[in-house]
């Protein structure tokens, strides 16, 4: 489903974030992407949804040859794969409910199949009562749990989550990490970037 | 429906912004209709002198009948002449009384006596204008030849002049106007850029981020110009019995309502324009 051949990303300054970096990933799996804050965790999430360009090497993902990919074309690729990002990016001045809303917006979804989808995501991830909150009135399980919802929005068949649980408490971080364990359950790829080792030898699963 | 909830949003947010928008888009094409009427104006009014007689002369009362129709028919030979018209003194008071219709006061103290006769004179070449000129000059029963060829040819000038400041006025203040809307504009998609970097990610179009700015300079745009063009209308109507009197017999005034509504047809159609150029360029570098 994913695939990466001889990746190399360096920039002008000249730091090289990923060099020559192959691997691939099956529909279904749940794959942790381990490694030390700047080992080029977060480059590789932003190589595979076009937000940057390797200066080698090739990206595949399902029938989308990434590298040589039309530029209109990005948007379409954007959707097929939900982004948990280290920052979350959640917008401050709009509430829970509108920052889960804003990529069915985006895309121009029917606005009745829209809320419905929203209310939906918001009882999967468990945050509903937030619903009307704004991000800073939240804790941070609970940002963590709306940027899933947001990444969630279009049933996507791919999630990249940076370092979700980076800045959370241990029982916090299990809880999102079993949320996620469910969303692969339910079929979707999941790769999750860590640098947090005890909840991957815990779970055991595929190590990058 | 949305894209435009979040453009009249964007733009309430920061009122003091849109106004310097809207303000320097109505300087812009207040300009514009200002030298847009001055422009059509002289044309008309040049085109009414080119249908003019280009040579007229005035003659003394002692003037026979029979020296009038001499000197006619002494031009006429010259083969130089398109049209010549007699103007008898009775003729004269009738174009001096339809000219001045609506003012009896100046028609009670005018009788046909002190009203010269005339001839009407067209050339066939523009440039033997001067020699009929001097041949009537020469004649002892011309009292004053007008020659139309200096008025048009400073009104030629004139107009010429206007459209050259006009230009350079209107190119100048659209420039300025870009550059302003630019500037507010770009201010805020500077303030929204974190939102225009999530949008993007969440696999927004570069459409669907341009377009509330876009909507955004067509609406300063838009404003601008039917604020400029409804001063500048004012205006010309207000002066209209003024210019009418200075301006007597030449058919200009009152100038037509189709003129003026295609006139800001034209100017919305530009502001619209300047209003996507600006609002493209304020956001281009976001979207890169």
């Amino acid at each position: 489903m994913i695939r990466l051949q001889n990746i190399t990303k360096s920039y002008p300054t000249g730091s090289i974030a990923l060099d020559d970096v192959t691997f691939s990933v099956d529909k279904g799996e749940f794959v942790f992407l381990v490694g030390p804050s700047g080992s080029g965790k977060t480059t590789l999430f932003r190589l595979i949804t076009r937000d940057l360009l390797p200066s080698s090497g090739s990206i595949h993902i399902g029938q989308w040859d990434i590298v040589n990919l039309n530029k209109k074309h990005i948007p379409h690729l954007r959707k097929s794969i939900g982004v948990i990002f280290q920052d979350l990016k959640l917008l401050k001045d709009r509430t829970i409910h509108e920052n889960i809303l804003l990529p069915l917006e985006v895309n121009k979804a029917d606005k009745e199949a829209a809320l419905q989808r929203v209310e939906q995501i918001l009882e999967t991830v468990g945050i509903a009562e937030h619903k009307d909150k704004f991000p800073i009135q939240l804790s941070g399980g609970e940002l963590q749990r709306a940027a899933i919802a947001r990444a969630l929005a279009f049933s996507p068949e791919i999630i990249l989550a940076d370092e979700p649980t980076g800045n959370l408490d241990t029982t916090t971080s299990w809880e999102i990490v079993k949320l996620l364990q469910d969303i692969n359950k339910a079929g979707t790829t999941i790769i999750m970037a860590t640098h947090n080792t005890d909840i991957v030898n815990s779970l055991s699963k595929k190590d990058n | 429906m949305k894209t435009i909830k979040t453009s009249w949003k964007q733009i309430r947010r920061t009122p003091y912004q849109a106004l310097t928008a809207v303000f320097i888009m109505m300087l812009t094409f207040l300009s514009i209709s200002v030298f847009s009427f001055l422009v059509f104006g002289s044309s008309v009014v040049i085109k009414y002198f080119e249908s003019k007689p280009q040579v007229t002369a005035f003659f003394k009362d002692e003037a026979k009948q029979s020296d009038i129709d001499q000197l006619s028919s002494n031009l006429k030979q010259t083969g130089k002449i398109s049209k010549i018209r007699y103007v008898s003194k009775q003729e004269a008071l009738q174009i001096y009384k339809e000219q001045n219709k609506n003012d009896p006061l100046l028609l009670d103290l005018v009788t046909a006596d002190i009203l010269p006769a005339s001839l009407e004179i067209s050339t066939e070449k523009i440039e033997d204008l001067g020699t009929v000129s001097d041949a009537l000059k020469s004649s002892p029963y011309v009292s004053e030849v007008v020659y139309q060829k200096d008025i048009v040819s400073t009104l030629s000038k004139w107009t010429t002049a206007i459209r050259l400041i006009g230009t350079t006025v209107i190119v100048t203040l659209a420039l300025v106007s870009i550059f302003i809307m630019m500037m507010v504009i770009g201010f805020k998609v500077s303030q929204k850029r974190d939102e225009i970097e999530i949008m993007r990610l969440l696999s927004a179009t570069n459409w669907y981020i341009r377009t509330p700015f876009m909507l955004e300079g067509i609406f300063y745009g838009g404003i601008g110009t039917f604020l400029g063009w409804i001063v500048a209308s004012a205006g010309l109507l207000y002066a209209t019995p003024y210019l009418e009197s200075f301006l007597k017999g030449i058919p200009l005034l009152p100038v037509s309502p189709i003129f003026l509504l295609g006139l800001l047809l034209a100017e919305l159609i530009i502001a619209i324009g300047l209003g996507i150029i600006a609002s493209s360029l304020a956001v281009l570098r976001y979207l890169k």
